[in-house]
């Protein structure tokens, strides 16, 4: 019998620190997952927890990983040529098919740019799969800016804009909620655009309400849920929102779908 | 047809069967109750008639059975997983229909649901035989046959137990053996009509009313009342959540386990993701959440209703809440906010 539970070795080849506590771990692996997919990502004896992907190639993965509990604190000691166990990909992911030849927003709050990240390179790479592409990302403070050098290359190619909650003395970007900067957005085509939005809960729900007001239909609408996970095939149960077990049906959303997930 | 049995003839049974099966039945542990000099009535080994307890109802299901509180997946030894063992021997369980039962459902969670069939519940689920109690009476919190699962007609061997008169139709021919008496007319019984009746909601109304449902004020009662403790969870022979927890051995830490745990809607942290949110903090709200999930959304996924009537949540409640009256006021509620 298949241990559906039996995860994988990975080897780490190298760690990317993005902000004190957040490191960008890369992972030799042949895993192609869809966009927004996740995995479980443990260490013996330490524990198992869900991380998105933020990012991959044929050759490896990338997880961003935050230090903030038991599995991720320990994660965070770990060194290149370590290794990580992870299982999956699991759930589903952003159907990028759709979204070939149209207008594309992704706005993402934090780490909830980490699951979007691929889908931006992807574009990056590819910049006439899609019509153009715009980018507002939003983060507490300047020294929580993740994806920096990445967020400097999508800047030749496409419209970006970058906030923070709340500047320091040497900022002299952007200040406030990402849902500040939607009105004023230059959406031409409101049904021939697709909306992408992640971040934490309440940034989500005003950031969806901020578009709907724009005119764009809830069915270009795509959102990514977190929720705790302990075994991500549907059985564990903590991720459950009414019928839809967000690590079966989601993460990934159609905002006619999430709107329904009342809890 | 049946077989008569006498308890000396269906001790033998249990004797002979012992030798291919691990047999477990409703016990009752001596001075194990919650309170001082009470018992606890709940699943176990047995060997022998005396050891089944029939006059009342199990406080803990036998849903451990075959998902055990703390199961563990992985032993650790430095990086290696090693699955644990398990021995060769087949399971018996006596039941009554109601457990019976729900065992199915728990069927529907741990190999239905996704595109995976959990092994661990299935190496010990596919042992299974269903050695189902007659049960005609039923216990003052019953309500199977409002949820439908008063009857369970897919056994392997059916008993009647009349005092010391054993009475057993053997479906599966594989346990003829053991049983061996005077055959006579026997045809199982099911009990037909509970002392409490309970009318669930129509879920399609639910659906057309999801919001009007779970804003509806009847579940701020239960932030007041309940306290979070789990009971109610803990003693359905349906919830199957649980968490996953790693440990290492404190004499070598370099050894450890991955172990499953089981885990309670109704509890602190069975939302908590890293950063510290949560959801449903209101226990009115996790309330909520585990009444629809028995009564309407399991439902809507898997065609059946989840709760199997056993009451046992309305037994175990130190703060006395009614799973039966929380039903009847959600499908009052649905009735009339559909009619408005």
């Amino acid at each position: 019998m298949t241990n559906v539970y039996m995860p994988r070795k990975a080897e780490i080849v190298s760690i990317i620190p993005q902000t004190d506590i957040d490191y960008t771990f890369r992972l030799k692996s042949d895993i192609l997952p869809q966009h927004g997919q996740f995995l479980q990502v443990s260490i013996p004896k330490i524990g198992e927890a869900p991380i998105s992907i933020s990012d991959y190639t044929d050759e490896y993965i990338e997880l961003t990983i935050r230090k903030v509990g038991t599995v991720t604190d320990a994660i965070h000691e770990l060194k290149p040529g370590d290794f990580l166990f992870i299982r999956g990909p699991y759930g589903h992911g952003f159907p990028v098919e759709d979204f070939k030849n149209k207008n594309v927003v992704i706005a993402a709050g934090g780490t909830g740019l980490a699951p979007v990240k691929s889908i931006i390179n992807r574009y990056n790479r590819n910049p006439k799969e899609i019509k153009n592409l715009n980018i507002l990302v939003g983060f507490k403070s300047p020294k929580d800016i993740l994806f920096e050098d990445e967020i400097k290359k999508w800047k030749e190619k496409f419209d970006v804009l970058l906030t923070v909650d709340n500047g320091d003395e040497t900022w002299t970007g952007n200040t406030g909620l990402i849902t500040k900067f939607i009105p004023d957005l230059k959406i031409e085509n409101p049904d021939d655009t697709i909306v992408i939005v992640v971040g934490p809960p309440m940034m989500m729900k005003f950031t969806c309400l901020e578009f709907l007001k724009r005119g764009i239909p809830e069915k270009n609408i795509w959102v990514s849920f977190e929720r705790k996970m302990s075994c991500s095939i549907g059985k564990c149960g903590h991720c459950k929102i009414n019928e839809t077990y967000v690590c079966l049906e989601g993460p990934v959303f159609n905002y006619t779908k999430s709107k329904q997930l009342l809890d | 047809m049946g077989i008569e049995l006498d308890v000396k003839s269906f001790d033998n049974a249990l004797k002979i069967l012992s030798k291919k099966y691990k047999i477990f039945a409703p016990v009752r542990l001596k001075g194990k109750g919650s309170f001082s000099d009470t018992d606890l009535v709940t699943y176990g080994e047995i060997s022998s008639y005396k050891d089944i307890e029939l006059s009342e109802k199990s406080r803990y299901s036998p849903k451990e059975v075959i998902y055990p509180i703390t199961q563990t997946l992985f032993y650790f030894t430095e990086d290696e997983y090693k699955e644990p063992e398990i021995d060769d021997k087949g399971i018996i369980v006596f039941l009554r229909p109601c457990d019976a039962n729900s065992y199915l459902k728990l069927d529907n969670i741990f190999l239905k649901n996704g595109p995976y069939e959990d092994n661990y519940y299935k190496r010990l689920r596919d042992k299974v035989k269903f050695f189902v109690i007659e049960c005609t009476k039923g216990f003052s919190t019953c309500f199977c046959v409002s949820t439908g699962s008063n009857k369970f007609l897919d056994y392997d061997v059916f008993f009647r137990f009349d005092n010391d008169k054993i009475t057993c139709d053997v479906k599966n021919d594989e346990f003829s053996y053991a049983f061996s008496g005077k055959e006579v007319e026997f045809t199982p019984e099911f009990i037909e009509k509970n002392e409490i009746e309970v009318k669930l909601p129509d879920i399609d109304k639910i659906s057309q009313n999801l919001e009007y449902v779970f804003n509806h004020e009847l579940w701020d009662e239960y932030t007041k009342r309940c306290i979070a403790c789990g009971r109610c969870t803990v003693s359905c022979p349906t919830c199957s959540c649980f968490s996953m927890q790693d440990i290492f051995y404190k004499d070598n830490p370099k050894c450890g386990e991955r172990r499953r745990v089981w885990a309670s809607c109704m509890v602190d942290g069975f939302t908590d993701v890293a950063g510290g949110h949560s959801y449903r903090q209101k226990y009115g709200e996790r309330m909520r959440f585990k009444v629809m999930h028995k009564i309407y959304d399991y439902k809507k996924r898997f065609g059946t209703t989840m709760c199997v009537g056993c009451g046992r949540c309305d037994d175990v409640c130190p703060e006395y809440i009614s799973f039966i009256k929380i039903v009847s006021k959600v499908t009052d509620a649905v009735d009339r906010g559909e009619s408005k």
